[in-house]
């Protein structure tokens, strides 16, 4: 058994050489138009994969997360900004689970 | 001088969906610090100082089982393996004339959140607004941890469970804009969402880890798309 502390150390170290070591290593612009136009499409996978269908299973009931992902897909689709759509999937979220979720206490 | 503080204020707005999400998550991870026997202080600093979801849950299991230090290590780095590609893509996005030293430090805030909302904005990015994006997160990262450390119930289950898709829908609001115009990237967006529900629901493939699944995904749908669908240079 070691100290917590020295397990929370490892932790902070390797992911933080994850995060660092492409920043300090990459500086020059890549020029390989694969690696360029995989690099662009990245992003664009990763949140697509990490929204859906984890969306779905985040909250109290199957209902609401599917509420949640209609009403921020509708207003992401019209150019709303972060706030706001983060916003109104909360609200859909909050205002259907009053009537769809029993309070545990 | 007026620039740096421009993107740093709008930094911080766009960080508050942020942390509200943020909120939500690291709340239920001080719960979780506190049963799996971890002081107030130690799962303060484990957000603090990690600043990642599943890694962090997945770091507790490894404590509470008193493994060795390099199965820890082993463990982080499958989990936060991800965080290498959106570091590789965030540095292409970086003003060549901004001194190096931002680089180590902009790194410590390389979260699937904040490099999402980071590598989208148009253009170069400043550092500076990623430090306003990190000013709203990190304390939500934090503060949450520290009340679902203190107080399991603090936060009524309701609040929990709406703040939980403050996350996904701003994922959302990064994603799909662009995707308005861009037909290559509506189509990628939903054959990902449709790879990632297959990965969740089917045999097997649901066993792989969430950190592990987004890796794999993104080297075939983003690789894939970069053979069939290489960007233009833009002049």
């Amino acid at each position: 058994m070691y100290s917590v502390y020295v397990y929370i150390l490892v932790m902070a170290v390797v992911t933080y050489l994850i995060r660092m070591i492409p920043l300090a290593l990459l500086k020059k612009e890549i020029t390989n138009t694969w690696v360029k136009s995989f690099l662009y499409y990245v992003p664009y996978v990763t949140l697509a994969v990490m929204t859906f269908p984890a969306i779905l299973e985040a909250t109290g009931s199957l209902i609401s997360g599917a509420a949640a992902f209609a009403v921020a897909v509708f207003m992401a689709y019209r150019g709303q900004s972060l706030i706001k759509v983060a916003a109104a999937a909360c609200a859909a979220v909050f205002v259907l689970e009053l009537f769809l979720v029993r309070p545990a206490f | 001088m007026n620039d740096r503080k421009k993107e740093f204020r709008s930094g911080i707005v766009d960080g508050i969906p942020i942390a509200l999400g943020y909120l939500a998550v690291s709340f239920t991870f001080g719960i979780m610090a506190g049963d799996a026997g971890l002081t107030i202080a130690q799962a303060v600093l484990l957000s603090l100082t990690n600043l990642t979801s599943a890694g962090q849950f997945a770091g507790l299991g490894v404590i509470q089982a008193g493994a060795s230090l390099a199965e820890m290590a082993l463990t982080q780095l499958i989990i936060n393996l991800r965080y290498c590609l959106m570091s590789c893509s965030l540095s292409q996005k970086l003003p060549r004339t901004m001194p190096f030293f931002h680089r180590f430090f902009m790194a410590y805030g390389v979260t699937d959140e904040i490099f999402g909302v980071s590598v989208c904005r148009e253009g170069n990015l400043s550092p500076w607004y990623s430090y306003g994006l990190m000013s709203a997160a990190v304390p939500g990262w934090t503060i949450g941890t520290l009340l679902g450390a203190v107080s399991g119930s603090l936060l009524p289950q309701r609040l929990l469970s709406a703040l939980s898709v403050a996350l996904y829908g701003m994922f959302l609001a990064v994603i799909l804009p662009p995707a308005r115009k861009n037909k290559v990237l509506m189509g990628i967006i939903l054959v990902s969402m449709a790879a990632s529900l297959f990965f969740a629901k089917l045999p097997v493939l649901r066993e792989i880890s969430s950190g592990f699944k987004i890796i794999i995904l993104t080297v075939l749908i983003a690789g894939g798309a970069a053979f069939l669908f290489p960007v233009k240079e833009e002049s």
